[in-house]
C-alpha cells in the first residue's frame, strides 16, 4: 500500500505510489495538450462573429418557427408513411440478408473457420461502418433519388448489426439440444431448425425489432440526400426557410421516434 | 382388448398423433390476425414504392462503375482535401468526446436516483431524453443554421449527442453499484466530493472509461456524415465526390472511413476487455 509521510513524520495512507501519480499526471498533460489543440483548429476555423451572433440568430428562428403550421400536416402523411415502409421494408431486408451472414459467421455453425468465416465478419464490418446516410448517398446515385433507394440503404446499413448480433446469440447456444437431436439420426439442417432457430428465435425477435426503431429514426433524415420520406419535406422547407413548417416536420418526427422507442420497449419486454 | 384390436384400429391412431413444432405464437386468433395484418401492411407498403425501372436499368451500369471503382482507389488526385477531411473529422470527434465526457459526468451523477434528489435527477433525465430523441443529423441542421458552417456546429452535436448516451448508461451503472462500499465511505465521515470520489468513482470508473472509448468511435462514424450539411469533416469531401461522379476518390474515402473504424473498433475492443 503507497504511503507518505505527514509533516510529523507519521505515515499515512494515500491512494497512488509516486511513481503512479507521477505516470497519471503526465497522461493528464498529455490529454489535455491534445484537447486543447484540437480546440484550437475547430476555433481558428469558426467565423467567431457569427458565434456571438448566434442567440440574436437562434431567438430570430424561434420566433419564426412559433406556432408550428398545422395545416401543413395534410402533406405530410404520404412521407410520413413512405419513412416506415423505409424502416420497416428495410429492416425485412436487412434481416433476410443478415441471418445466413450470422450463420455462416458463427464459429459452431459456419462450414468453414478459415474461409468463410473472415468473408462474413467482412461484410458485417464493412456495412457497419457506413452510416446509412453515406449509404443513401451512394443508392441516389447509383438507382436515382426516392424511397427504394432509402429502403436498400437502410437495408444494407443493418445487415452488419442484425448479423453481429445474431451470430453472438448463435455462438451462445446451448450445445447439449443441438446435440440431442443430432443424436436422433438428424440432418445437419434438421439440426439447425430444431436445435439453434428456436434457441435464438427469442433473440431474434429482440434484434428486429430493436433495429427497427433504430432505422425508424435513421429513416426520418435519408431525405436530405434525395432519398425519400420526411427528410425530403424537411430539406425543401429548409431551403426556402419556412421555420413554421421545419418545427412541425420536427415535432412529427419526435413523435415517431417516441411511439417506435415505445413500440419495440413493449415488444422486446414482451418476448424477453 | 384382442377385439379392438381384431376390428382393425389402425396403427396411427394407437401411436397417437406425430409430433407438431409449437408454434411461435400460442393463441390462433392473435397469430392469424398478425398473419394477415402483416400480408395486408407488405402488400400496401411494396405497391406504394414508385420504382423508375429504367432509371435503375441506368444506374446500375453507374453501380458497376463503383464497384470497379472499389478495386481501384483513387487516393492522389484529391489527397489534400481528402487529409484535410479526415484531421478535421478526427479534431471534431477527439473534442467533442472529451467536452461530452466531462459534462456527462455531472449529468450522469444528477440522473442516479439513488445519488440525487429528486429535482435534480428529473431535470437530468428530461436532458437525456432530449439529447436521445433527437437525431444527430437534425441537431446539426439546426446549429449549422444558428452558428454558420463549419466544425463548431458538427462538434457541439457530437458533444450533444454524447451527453445523452454517456450519462443514461454512467447513472444505470450507479444505480447498480454495490451500496455498501459507499455506505462505509461514509460511516468514515466523509464530505460528499470525498463520498463520491472513494464510494462510487471506483466502481464505475471500468465502465466509464469502457462506455467513453466505444462513444469515441461512435463519434468518429458521425462525424464521417456531419459534413453532408455543412457542419465540417470528411463528410463535404464526400458529397462533393458522389456529386461529380468521381467514384475512385469516394471509393478512397470509404476504405479510408472503414479502415478507420475497424481500427477504432479493435483498439476499444482491447481497452475494454482490459478495464473491465
Amino acid at each position: 500500500m503507497p504511503v507518505i509521510e505527514n509533516s510529523q513524520g507519521m505515515p499515512g495512507w494515500r491512494l497512488h505510489t509516486q511513481r503512479q501519480s507521477l505516470t497519471r499526471w503526465f497522461g493528464w498533460l498529455l490529454g489535455v495538450a491534445i484537447f486543447v489543440y484540437c480546440w484550437n483548429v475547430i476555433s481558428e476555423a469558426t467565423t467567431w462573429f457569427f458565434v456571438w451572433d448566434a442567440p440574436r440568430i437562434a431567438g430570430d428562428i424561434t420566433s419564426r418557427a412559433m406556432p408550428p403550421k398545422w395545416s401543413y400536416i395534410d402533406q405530410l402523411w404520404k412521407p410520413i408513411w413512405d419513412t416506415l415502409n423505409m424502416a420497416t421494408l428495410g429492416t425485412i431486408l436487412a434481416l433476410i440478408m443478415a441471418v445466413p451472414v450470422a450463420f455462416l459467421a458463427a464459429r459452431n455453425t459456419t462450414p468453414s473457420a478459415v474461409f468463410i468465416r473472415p468473408v462474413a465478419l467482412l461484410i458485417i464490418v464493412a456495412t457497419r461502418s457506413i452510416n446509412s446516410l453515406i449509404w443513401a448517398l451512394l443508392l441516389v446515385a447509383i438507382i436515382g433519388p426516392g424511397v427504394l433507394a432509402g429502403t436498400i440503404a437502410i437495408a444494407v446499413r443493418s445487415i452488419g448489426f442484425c448479423a453481429k448480433l445474431l451470430y453472438e446469440a448463435i455462438e451462445e447456444i446451448d450445445v447439449k439440444q443441438v446435440e440431442a437431436v443430432t443424436a436422433t439420426g438428424a440432418s445437419r439442417w434438421q439440426g439447425m431448425a430444431y436445435a439453434i432457430v428456436p434457441q435464438i428465435a427469442p433473440a431474434f425477435a429482440g434484434i428486429s425489432v430493436f433495429r427497427w426503431d433504430i432505422n425508424i429514426r435513421e429513416s426520418t433524415v435519408l431525405g436530405l440526400v434525395g432519398a425519400g420520406g420526411i427528410g425530403l419535406q424537411l430539406q425543401g422547407s429548409l431551403n426556402t426557410l419556412a421555420w413554421n413548417q421545419v418545427a412541425l416536420i420536427l415535432i412529427v418526427i419526435l413523435v415517431a421516434v417516441v411511439i417506435s422507442e415505445w413500440v419495440s420497449a413493449k415488444v422486446r419486454g414482451a418476448i424477453i | 382388448m384382442s377385439g379392438a384390436l381384431a376390428t382393425g384400429v389402425r396403427l396411427e391412431d394407437r401411436m397417437g398423433r406425430a409430433w407438431k413444432k409449437p408454434p411461435f405464437i400460442t393463441n390462433p386468433v392473435l397469430r392469424y390476425t398478425l398473419l394477415g395484418a402483416t400480408i395486408i401492411y407488405l402488400y400496401l407498403a411494396v405497391n406504394s414504392i414508385e420504382v423508375n425501372w429504367a432509371r435503375v436499368s441506368e444506374g446500375l451500369v453507374r453501380g458497376w462503375e463503383f464497384v470497379k471503382a472499389f478495386a481501384n482507389p483513387d487516393f492522389t488526385s484529391r489527397w489534400n482535401d481528402i487529409r484535410d477531411g479526415i484531421i478535421e473529422s478526427i479534431i471534431i470527434t477527439i473534442a467533442s468526446t472529451v467536452v461530452g465526457i466531462a459534462i456527462s459526468i455531472p449529468i450522469g451523477l444528477g440522473a442516479a436516483r439513488n445519488i440525487a434528489p429528486l429535482p435534480i435527477y428529473l431535470v437530468c433525465r428530461a436532458i437525456i431524453a432530449l439529447s436521445r430523441a433527437l437525431n444527430e443529423i437534425i441537431v446539426a441542421i439546426l446549429l449549422v443554421a444558428i452558428f454558420g458552417f463549419g466544425p463548431l456546429a458538427g462538434f457541439l452535436t457530437l458533444a450533444f449527442a454524447t451527453i445523452g448516451f454517456l450519462s443514461k448508461l454512467l447513472a444505470e451503472e450507479i444505480e447498480d453499484m454495490s451500496r455498501s462500499q459507499a455506505e462505509a465511505v461514509r460511516a468514515t465521515g466523509s464530505s460528499w466530493l470525498q463520498w463520491i470520489d472513494y464510494g462510487v468513482k471506483p466502481q464505475v470508473m471500468p465502465r466509464l472509461i469502457g462506455l467513453s472509448i466505444y462513444r469515441l468511435d461512435i463519434n468518429f462514424r458521425e462525424s464521417a456524415v456531419l459534413g453532408l450539411v455543412g457542419a465540417g469533416g470528411i463528410g463535404a469531401t464526400l458529397n462533393t465526390a458522389f456529386d461529380r461522379y468521381e467514384f475512385d476518390t469516394a471509393a478512397a474515402i470509404l476504405l479510408i472511413i472503414i479502415v478507420i473504424v475497424m481500427v477504432l473498433e479493435y483498439l476499444s475492443g482491447i481497452i475494454r476487455a482490459r478495464v473491465q
